[in-house]
């Protein structure tokens, strides 16, 4: 807040990346300059939404305004993030912020990515509990210590910005799970009730799926929930070759 | 053919079909609670929904799943649970639906829970409970119970994935981003599917379905400040007034106490059951003045007038005196960050503060809707015929928070939405179920009838002058704010009742500028702007209407509840704006009705 308020901006340059593919123009970049409310720090999403009073055809994906949705996935100055959460006095360089959409993925229109080689990856892994077991008529038995394994990899939102950001999804979005789906994979691993531990890792076992991570961690970097893909990758990685040895 | 701008206008002839057994309209808790039972079963069943799936507003849910699962306390009662339920909702909750929520609804958290619901546990293994607003152990005379089930503070994002994962389980078909517009209905009044179109692409389609499930959650939207999420712009209480089908106790709606300041975001009640509590700007608690035996822990409308009434007499927090405070740093680091992680965030986020050393400066902000379309407990939509009798919609149910099932009445109980969402998601899904399998079939559409559910999607495709989306949806939310918010008074409401006919006016007339067909979201703002409207219109009619004080409804001039002539659900009609009134039910099946008493905290 204070550090809008000292500089006292009070009109932002924005740049927004255009691209409607049935208008038969090339992509472009619309600068725009809006003027927000003096001594507050208003969100990224908050200035898009007054972008779009000014000119209606600019599309964006949002919905809870509070970083628990995943839907406003885009990226900021160059860094993924969400938009919603994302303050101005955050992102902004100098008075200018560039959005442009998630990078790698095909883009629909403006800022809306299409996200079906993503949802593609997370569906692989089976992301759902499997557990064969006949059911007790309460519930599965955990204890807080199991509970706990799961802290760090169910809060994913489904968001995208980790693998848009992950130079080996860019390369081999179909071969390599990306670091969304691994969080997913090892959520799922993790959880005492799931009973197909084997079978998931023999899914997860060839060149690509997961060893295709370097450990660049920019996932790490822009994950807006803190949630940190390359350690769940590396645990997996851990029970591959434990197995295998 | 997909839309563009070249005016041209939309007929049942230019419309791609598509046939499902089952339509589900909406991804959230109750649409995909239906969806999975339709799809389990075998049945060709589709969801339409407007965002993917996990972007739905359950996602935001924070404090859990009320229900007596016996974890926290082996000695709880479902029973106990329907009767906080009925006086919570101030004796117009419907007590064969609260009946059926409170009793069916440990089966269903065992059942999200064996779908791998990530539970918060307690030391024993079980599912960790915590205590919220309004809950009692023994009818009231037992002291506070702990009966809402928790994922941390993040059960509703844990319950939406976890039913997506169960939908891609069961092989659902997702229309993901496509936007339901109308209802197709027979001249039979029966429903036969909806109009919707493919956001990505622009293409309208016919989707004929022998059950349509309105679950299009909420229209907190139809307030300037509101927890709800962008997209909650009542699309199925709209659909179903412009059908000719009523709506019921609409004037319902519920202020959340604990919206951030300045931005409406939501903390949960979990914070003051996990023992914080408000102050005002002496520091003082004061609900220990308006609640002795339940303080922070009355029912929610209850804690927000109190809130307002600080603030009204000058007692709130801040430069302008016009908030309070939300303190938890008594708590410690530990529970703080243990039971309430999420709060930590958006705290820090849009209040600015880390709430393990300061208060959190808060607010009430509206955040639920009581009233919607009425239905039977089987999720069947009703409409009434002149007599006052109850008749049910061939084909069309609805479910969670666009329903009124009425398990809320006059107030909601936190924690209780969750529940509704699932246990009456899964009871739509089985009777549809058991329709299906008892060979209903499809009911026929004229042309007519389908020209008919595309009159809005062409009328805003063919404008070329008139109103500004935007500046319309505006005015909209600063008049329901303004006349229609936590205290009511009949002058104010008058007013708003003016200058809504004015806004509707406005409605009918508004100019979509971009006519573009691929993700075009200024179309879709434009349609949820005709949605809007009818909400609107309909709290601010039957709210004028219920002369007394009841839940969350409170009215400055008529200040008292008025059991001999408001017992009563309030049931509004779109194409006449009349309010008449339908009996609350008072017949459970398995316990003795629990009849109105004073109601206090």
């Amino acid at each position: 807040m204070d550090a809008i308020a000292s500089k006292s901006i009070s009109s932002i340059n924005l740049s927004i990346y255009r691209y409607d593919p049935d208008s038969g123009k090339k992509p472009y970049m619309q600068d725009l300059s809006i003027d927000i409310p003096e001594g507050q720090d208003i969100m990224v999403l908050d200035l898009l939404n007054m972008a779009k009073e000014q000119d209606p055809s600019i599309s964006f994906r949002r919905s809870c305004g509070e970083g628990v949705c995943g839907s406003d996935g885009m990226n900021i100055n160059g860094k993924n993030g969400l938009g919603c959460i994302t303050p101005l006095s955050e992102a902004l360089k100098g008075n200018k912020i560039v959005l442009r959409p998630l990078p790698g993925l095909p883009v629909i229109k403006d800022l809306i990515v299409d996200m079906k080689q993503f949802v593609d990856q997370y569906k692989k892994i089976k992301p759902y509990l499997i557990n064969d077991e006949e059911k007790p008529e309460r519930e599965i038995k955990q204890t807080v210590e199991e509970r706990e394994k799961l802290d760090g990899l169910y809060e994913c939102i489904m968001c995208g910005c980790c693998s848009t950001a992950c130079p080996s999804f860019w390369w081999n979005p179909d071969k390599f799970l990306g670091p969304a789906a691994l969080l997913q994979a090892h959520r799922f691993i993790s959880d005492s009730r799931d009973t197909a531990t084997d079978e998931r890792l023999d899914q997860l076992e060839d060149a690509f799926s997961v060893f295709k991570c370097h450990g660049i961690m920019n996932c790490v970097s822009v994950c807006p929930k803190g949630l940190n893909p390359t350690k769940a990758i590396n645990e997996i990685k851990k029970k591959l070759v434990k197995r295998a040895l | 053919m997909a839309m563009n701008g070249k005016g041209e206008e939309l007929d049942a002839s230019k419309l791609k079909v598509l046939e499902f057994d089952g339509i589900v309209v909406g991804g959230g808790g109750s649409g995909l609670m239906a969806s999975l039972q339709l799809a389990q079963s075998g049945f060709k069943t589709a969801v339409v929904s407007k965002v993917f799936p996990t972007r739905s507003h359950t996602v935001s849910a924070q404090g859990g799943i009320t229900c007596a699962i016996q974890s926290a306390d082996p000695d709880d009662d479902w029973r106990w649970h329907m009767y906080d339920t009925v006086k919570g909702s101030d004796f117009i909750g419907d007590q064969d639906s609260i009946e059926y929520m409170c009793q069916e609804g440990p089966k269903a958290v065992f059942e999200l829970e064996h779908m791998g619901l990530p539970f918060s546990r307690t030391e024993e293994g079980k599912i960790y409970q915590r205590a919220f607003g309004g809950q009692s152990k023994d009818y009231g005379k037992g002291g506070q119970a702990e009966r809402t089930c928790a994922a941390a503070d993040r059960t509703g994002h844990a319950l939406l994935h976890t039913l997506y994962q169960a939908n891609l389980k069961a092989g659902t078909n997702f229309l993901s981003e496509w936007f339901a517009v109308d209802l197709v209905k027979n001249g039979d009044n029966q429903v036969v599917g909806v109009i919707a179109f493919e956001i990505e692409t622009g293409e309208p389609y016919f989707l004929k379905s022998k059950a349509t499930v309105l679950a299009t959650g909420g229209a907190g939207r139809i307030y300037q400040t509101t927890s709800n999420a962008m997209i909650n712009t009542g699309d199925g209480t709209g659909m179903v007034l412009r059908a000719g089908f009523p709506v019921q106790d609409m004037e319902m709606w519920q202020f959340h106490p604990t919206g951030i300041y300045g931005h409406g975001t939501l903390v949960t009640e979990g914070c003051r059951g996990e023992g914080g509590y408000l102050v005002n700007k002496d520091g003082e608690r004061f609900m220990e003045r308006y609640a002795p035996n339940y303080k922070d822990l009355a029912s929610r409308d209850v804690v927000a007038r109190s809130m307002m009434l600080e603030i009204l007499e000058g007692r709130g927090c801040g430069p302008d005196a016009d908030h309070v405070y939300l303190k938890l740093d008594h708590l410690g680091p530990e529970i703080v960050h243990k039971r309430l992680p999420g709060i930590t965030e958006l705290s820090k986020t849009f209040a600015h503060v880390d709430p393990v050393e300061h208060p959190i400066p808060v607010v009430p902000t509206c955040h639920y809707a009581m009233g919607g379309i009425p239905t039977n407990v089987h999720g069947q939509v009703l409409t009434q015929a002149t007599d006052g009798t109850d008749n049910v919609v061939h084909g069309l149910y609805a479910a969670g928070e666009a329903a009124c099932v009425s398990v809320h009445g006059g107030n909601r109980l936190g924690g209780n939405s969750l529940l509704d969402l699932i246990v009456f998601g899964r009871s739509a899904g089985l009777h549809i179920e058991n329709a299906l399998k008892d060979g209903i079939t499809l009911s026929k559409a004229t042309n007519d009838d389908i020209d008919q559910a595309l009159v809005n999607l062409n009328r805003v495709n063919i404008s070329s002058t008139g109103e500004d989306v935007a500046n319309v949806k505006s005015e909209l939310q600063k008049n329901m704010q303004l006349n229609f918010g936590v205290f009511r008074t009949g002058d104010l409401m008058e007013k708003g009742l003016v200058e809504l006919e004015n806004i509707r006016e406005k409605t009918q007339n508004i100019h979509l500028t971009d006519k573009s067909s691929r993700f075009n979201t200024a179309r879709v703002e434009a349609l949820e702007l005709l949605n809007l409207i009818e909400v609107a219109q309909a709290t601010a009619v039957c709210a004028n209407e219920r002369k007394e004080s009841r839940g969350a409804h409170a009215r400055d001039d008529f200040q008292e509840r008025d059991d001999d002539n408001w017992l009563k659900h309030s049931i509004y009609f779109a194409d006449t704006k009349e309010v008449t009134k339908r009996d609350v039910n008072f017949r459970p099946k398995t316990v003795q009705a629990f009849q109105p008493i004073v109601r206090s905290y």
